[in-house]
């Protein structure tokens, strides 16, 4: 029986479609089955992300319809047989599909995979609603700005009136020079503020943009820092203990890494 | 009828008069006797009352009759009524109102805490956040948000917290916020309104006692009632 978790953060923009892409690709190279479900209908782009978006001719309303079988809709990744990515649709809006529908739909999902990662859209009306519905976990996504965590905070709040108590937090696009010069909000500051716990954090990193670019997610570069991080987090959802990377200087930084390889092999 | 005993008895106290209203007549020869006692008392006098209904419930329009016949017939003003009785709900009301009200969560954006009495809040309010009390804020985790004490309009409730860097804080009908650039919090603080000038005020919390000398054993009669 799989696990469903849901990805979201309130505010638009900051990296819940890649991060679910990238965490899949992470759960996927770790031979773990997962199914990825879009629920940002109307505004679709995690298919986007992963190179999908050729491949598509069902999605998720024509399930919901019946128009088609839930395994006829699901497209399967072009790099693992194990990921599968169920699309939102591009033509309805959220309001063509309701909670109840979205959670029969995941527990139908749950028996075949490991892993149900949710891509929630942004905001916190009725898409967040359906998306966190079928969820037994959530990670929330922020960056390092304050109106993102304030979102964030907002989004931890409604996530416990959902049930959803105890979710994990992943930091984005930290950049450590503008912590440094105190034009950011640190790691620590945002822990504090939303004081849940920290599943990972992650570098602002050109590797990220370009990857997304390509359709592919980062995660699945062997060594940059953002795949690296991404895999880390993977590794955290599977249950292993894993520190987190240092920022703090560079050669701090790549001495960890290379213990973390040298752990790994 | 009760002849041994005064049904309008008049003494002078520390208060100023007060006027001991028998319990046991009807309220009608009460009226009666009010009228008769009061109606030859000098025009000229402004004396304030204190009127004194022992152990008979006045309802809101009984009060109203009272005071009217006593300013018609009479020079008398009434200050104030007092009595031994209270209805349940008036009781529930002030037992409320002196609860101390414990919760352990966290305050996050968008949410908004309010509670009948003093809120304890054991964990943080975060920005966007509002706590409301009808009476103190006691906060032992860090204020970020809004604190809201004495909603009912009580200037001397406090807002105490562990950590103090609020976006506002009001108590009563008074707002403050804080200022427009970046501020470092500091620990162990409270805010209260200075009486004598009227605005928000926050200090060291060991300044408290001072502040509100009365608010130690609110507290601890809060305690016992929560």
């Amino acid at each position: 029986m799989g696990e469903a978790i849901v990805i979201t953060s309130g505010k638009g923009g900051v990296g819940k479609s890649t991060t679910t892409a990238n965490i899949g690709t992470a759960l996927a190279l770790k031979d773990q089955k997962v199914c990825l479900v879009d629920t940002d209908i109307g505004l679709r782009n995690l298919d986007v992300v992963l190179g999908l978006e050729n491949r598509i001719i069902f999605n998720i309303v024509d399930v919901i319809d019946g128009n088609c079988k839930l395994q006829t809709a699901l497209v399967k990744d072009k790099r693992f047989d194990c990921m599968h990515l169920l699309p939102a649709a591009q033509t309805n809006d959220k309001n063509d599909i309701t909670a109840e529908a979205m959670k029969d739909l995941i527990e139908q999902l749950k028996p075949d995979y490991d892993y149900i990662l949710i891509d929630c859209p942004a905001g916190i009306e009725q898409g967040f609603s359906n998306a966190v519905a079928g969820a037994d976990k959530a990670i929330v996504v922020t960056t390092p700005e304050k109106s993102s965590v304030r979102d964030a905070d907002r989004i931890v709040g409604l996530l416990e009136k959902e049930g959803l108590n105890d979710p994990h937090l992943i930091i984005n696009r930290i950049r450590k020079h503008m912590i440094d010069s105190g034009d950011m909000l640190s790691v620590d500051d945002i822990v504090s503020t939303l004081s849940i716990d920290l599943l990972g954090v992650i570098l602002d990193d050109e590797d990220v943009i370009k990857a997304s670019h390509h359709g592919e997610p980062v995660a699945f570069q062997p060594n940059t820092k953002a795949s690296i991080s991404y895999r880390n987090i993977a590794r955290r959802i599977l249950g292993e203990s894993v520190p987190l990377m240092s920022f703090d200087e560079e050669k701090g930084f790549m001495s960890k890494v290379k213990k973390i390889f040298g752990m790994k092999s | 009828m009760n002849d041994s005993k005064q049904v309008v008895l008049m003494k002078g106290t520390q208060e100023g008069i007060t006027v001991y209203l028998d319990d046991e007549c009807s309220f009608e020869q009460l009226l009666n006797v009010l009228n008769k006692k009061l109606e030859n008392s000098n025009k000229e006098d402004r004396t304030e009352l204190i009127l004194h209904s022992q152990y008979r419930y006045l309802r809101a329009e009984q009060k109203e009759d009272i005071r009217e016949i006593i300013e018609n017939s009479s020079s008398y003003r009434i200050k104030q009524f007092q009595s031994y009785v209270l209805t349940s709900d008036e009781v529930t009301k002030q037992v409320n109102n002196m609860s101390v009200r414990p919760a352990i969560r966290n305050v996050r954006s968008g949410q908004v805490h309010q509670v009948e009495g003093d809120a304890l809040i054991l964990g943080d309010i975060n920005p966007g956040g509002l706590v409301m009390a009808t009476g103190n804020v006691y906060v032992f985790g860090k204020l970020r948000g809004i604190a809201h004490a004495g909603t009912n309009g009580n200037k001397e409730c406090v807002i105490v917290a562990s950590y103090m860097n609020p976006s506002q804080l009001r108590i009563a009908n008074k707002i403050s916020r804080s200022p427009d650039y970046d501020v470092e919090g500091s620990n162990r603080e409270f805010a209260y309104i200075n009486l004598e000038n009227d605005m928000i005020e926050v200090e060291k919390v060991n300044y408290l006692p001072k502040v509100r000398p009365n608010l130690i054993d609110r507290l601890e009669r809060g305690i016992e009632n929560g």
